[in-house]
């Protein structure tokens, strides 16, 4: 204001504005930061600082024994913990070279799926909100809530769930549990249902996101994008398919696949996504063996006390699989917790009641979980992809026979399409950062790994 | 003299205290109404109770309005009051805290042209129900809901926030284009009806309401209108997720009162759009001296009733639309800018013409 007029200056001079979006933006959710600069309502450049929610992960993998690893993988992506679990395990299991029980993999398959349900809920239901429609993502997260509920039936929470072992489970599923997986999927295809209803005849939605955030074949491909944001493109990479691990083999549903690679291409994907887990969940309850429980005792429940007093005159192998009605703190009580769990003794850990119900368990327990012995793969390396709900999420591990890994390394599937955002929003306008940095899904804890 | 200044002081503090009271009951509805579109229970903690026995009487009174949830509007408004007045560094003091006041201020001006009853007959008296009887009601109804954007032009200039600066400049390219298309859409209504009195137009609609004349312009005319009102779909100013919106640096009672500003204009949205289209404080029917049905039959109604029946006509129609545009509030996403450009000048402002034309048309032919 203060300054002389330049009589040499031009009559008015055009500057582009820098806008920090983020992290304190309501968007970023605080762990993301996008440097932008504008000219007017359009980004003519773009920076992505990731990082602020960096905690080591990798490092703090290899600082303790196998098994511990397991919560840290819980909180990558926060949003579908199970799939981390489960991936980190299979490549584990890889490096010994086993299998788990059938059984064991179906439920890792169905909870994997219900994962990917609640991860896209909460993707389309945030990018939904930050367009505006605040109605689609309660409705979303209401479904999501019926899923969750699932969940804490069987894990015992909602988000730190550490649900998968080497070599299995935690335990098995809880009593009454295919009634009420069916009627949420029920539910939770209702409300899909509805908000396809508010949202796909939508003018002002689909205007929002038709041909915004395009990304090519190409591009996408470069980047190593995987997942339904690669699949909006059109291409039909799903590690499901491709390297089908568990048994996803076993399972009829198809891949949707879209063709623009915009944002409304990944809502359609991550839409049709929804409905496919939901058939691969109901084809797993039709398929699922029952638990194979040998009883050798006639099959009844016993007392823990009593078991121990059986063990303590030698009757250690007829009481093996005995169902074991154990103080209520001690968690796999009454579960058939064989089925769930691979046989070798050297992975995986004894039943709780085994454990506290005679020697062996307790010796092999102690074999496992005790500084120095614990879990020790051959040594070797071994990855495992599985496809997680925003594209391949794959865990390296390498071993060198310690009881320790010597290198975890996680593949989060979001960390190619964070690389690519730049690209993606450089020029569209201001009100198409968010919606696209939606549809990216960005999940901090996994990005920082 | 003095008894008409008496006479206006009541009717003002009457309609602006009804239309404060609405909207501050408006931040309950909003809560209540989209909680029950979104299945969830919503506002229902704010509660007030008296601890002695023998207020219990009270508290029984006291109970269901606790369990809806009522409470929150004055919830809310004390934790406005009570909370930091912070200011940004290197904001313009004067007009960061001048900005609120001008848009309070001029949207509650809007409300002085709006008649709220027809007249009123006490003794010898004759009581037009409305603050101000201007001959050109619409054009200053315009003027002051023009001048509310300066209130947010101002709040988004002065905060020293590249956020608040870009909802600032939203605010002010949106009402300007919207403004515009507003005033052309009414035409129609001032072409057919032949006046810009307010209250003359609404006494012009006792047997045909303006949507049936004027179903066009009535739709540009609420489209918009809310988009006057920067609320979702037209809520790009704020954009919660996008620009936080013009007001991010206020806190406080400054913040709130953007929030009744923003909630008042829906109350004057509602009015415009009653007065204009749906017969004002028009009843069916009604005639001033009774119920002439259809089929015939004729109902004798004091005069003093027809004016209170006109009154309570005229806030049914302003509730019904307010809930109208809360159901729309929470039902849209939000537009992008050039596409609410686009849908502003390339299609309402083309079509408020034609609806000008037409009706011009028609009016020329029919004398």
């Amino acid at each position: 204001m203060g300054k002389p007029l330049d009589p040499n200056a031009r009559a008015s001079e055009t500057r582009s504005m820098l806008l920090n979006v983020g992290p304190q933006h309501p968007a970023m959710h605080g762990i993301v930061r996008i440097i932008t600069e504008l000219d007017g309502e359009t980004v003519i450049n773009a920076e992505v600082e990731i990082g602020y929610l960096h905690r080591a992960f990798e490092k703090m993998c290899e600082q303790g024994p196998y098994n511990n690893a397991i919560p840290y993988t819980d909180r990558l992506n926060y949003v579908s913990p199970l799939i981390n679990n489960i991936g980190y395990c299979l490549a584990v299991e890889r490096l010994f070279d086993i299998q788990t029980t059938e059984r064991c993999q179906y439920i890792r398959v169905i909870m994997s799926e219900i994962s990917r349900i609640t991860d896209h809920l909460t993707c389309i239901g945030a990018s939904a909100m930050e367009l505006g429609a605040f109605t689609v993502f309660l409705y979303m997260i209401k479904a999501r809530e019926f899923l969750y509920e699932l969940i804490e039936n069987v894990t015992g929470a909602r988000l730190t769930i550490s649900y998968a072992r080497i070599g299995g489970l935690k335990s098995d599923l809880p009593e009454g549990f295919e009634p009420k997986l069916l009627a949420a999927i029920v539910e939770t295809r209702k409300i899909l249902k509805e908000v396809e209803g508010l949202l796909n005849t939508n003018r002002i939605f689909i205007d929002r996101v038709k041909d915004v955030g395009v990304i090519s074949k190409e591009d996408a491909l470069a980047y190593g994008i995987t997942g339904p944001f690669l699949r909006s493109t059109g291409v039909d990479y799903d590690v499901r398919k491709v390297h089908p691990y568990l048994v996803y083999d076993r399972l009829d549903f198809d891949v949707p696949v879209g063709e623009h690679g915009d944002n409304l291409d990944r809502y359609y994907v991550r839409m049709e996504e929804m409905f496919q887990s939901m058939l691969i969940i109901e084809q797993c309850l039709k398929q699922m063996p029952k638990g194979s429980v040998m009883v050798d005792t006639a099959g009844k429940v016993i007392p823990a006390a009593m078991m121990v007093d059986e063990a303590k005159i030698g009757h250690t192998r007829g009481l093996k699989d005995v169902k074991v009605e154990a103080d209520p703190t001690l968690e796999g009580t009454g579960k058939t917790f064989r089925s769930v769990y691979a046989t070798e003794k050297n992975v995986a850990l004894p039943a709780k009641e085994d454990t506290y119900g005679n020697i062996e368990g307790l010796m092999n327990h102690f074999k496992l979980v005790m500084h120095g012995h614990g879990v020790r793969p051959p040594k070797g390396e071994a990855y495992f992809p599985v496809e997680g709900a925003n594209g391949e999420l794959g865990f390296y591990v390498i071993s060198d026979n310690s009881d320790r890994p010597y290198r975890v390394r996680v593949r989060p599937p979001c960390f190619p399409i964070v690389a690519a955002l730049p690209k993606l929003i450089i020029g569209e306008g201001v009100a198409d950062i968010v919606p696209t940095f939606g549809s990216v899904n960005m999940i901090g804890g996994e990005l920082d790994h | 003299m003095l008894f008409d200044f008496i006479i206006k002081a009541i009717l003002a503090a009457f309609f602006l205290g009804g239309v404060l009271n609405l909207a501050g009951l408006l931040t309950w509805v909003e809560r209540k109404q989209s909680a029950v579109m979104q299945d969830r229970i919503g506002a229902n903690r704010a509660r007030i109770e008296f601890k002695s026995w023998f207020l219990a009487p009270i508290n029984w009174v006291l109970a269901p309005l606790n369990a809806l949830g009522l409470f929150h509007s004055l919830a809310d408004a004390a934790k406005m009051f009570l909370k930091e007045d912070f200011m940004p560094k290197g904001a313009d003091k004067f007009l960061h805290t001048a900005a609120p006041v001008i848009s309070v201020v001029f949207a509650l001006l809007a409300f002085s042209a709006i008649p709220f009853g027809n007249v009123l007959y006490l003794k010898n008296h004759a009581i037009n129900l409305q603050i101000a009887d201007i001959n050109a009601g619409i054009l200053f109804v315009f003027a002051m809901m023009s001048l509310g954007v300066y209130g947010v032009i101002l709040a988004g200039f002065a905060s020293n926030s590249n956020y608040a600066y870009l909802g600032g400049m939203r605010a002010a390219s949106q009402m300007l284009s919207y403004e515009i298309t507003m005033g052309i859409s009414i035409m129609g209504i001032v072409l057919h009806y032949g006046t810009m009195n307010l209250q003359d137009i609404v006494r012009h609609q006792s047997t045909h309401w303006g949507f049936m004349v004027q179903p066009l312009a009535f739709l540009l005319f609420m489209t918009a209108a809310l988009a006057e009102t920067k609320r979702v779909p037209f809520d790009l100013p704020e954009g919660e997720s996008e620009v936080i919106g013009y007001f991010v640096e206020y806190s406080g009672m400054k913040f709130g009162m953007f929030f009744l500003t923003d909630l008042v204009e829906t109350v004057l949205v509602a009015c415009l759009v009653t007065t204009f289209f749906f017969g004002g404080w028009q009843v069916p029917f009604l005639a001033p001296d009774g119920f002439h049905m259809p089929w015939g039959a004729f109902y004798l109604v004091p005069s003093k009733l027809i004016a209170v029946l006109g009154i309570l006509s005229f806030m049914f129609k302003v509730a019904f639309f307010n809930w109208l545009f809360m159901a729309i509030r929470w039902t849209l996403p939000r537009f992008r800018y050039d596409q609410l450009m686009h849908l502003g000048w390339k299609i309402l402002f083309p079509l408020s013409l034609l609806n000008t034309l037409i009706t011009s048309i028609i009016v020329v032919l029919r004398k």
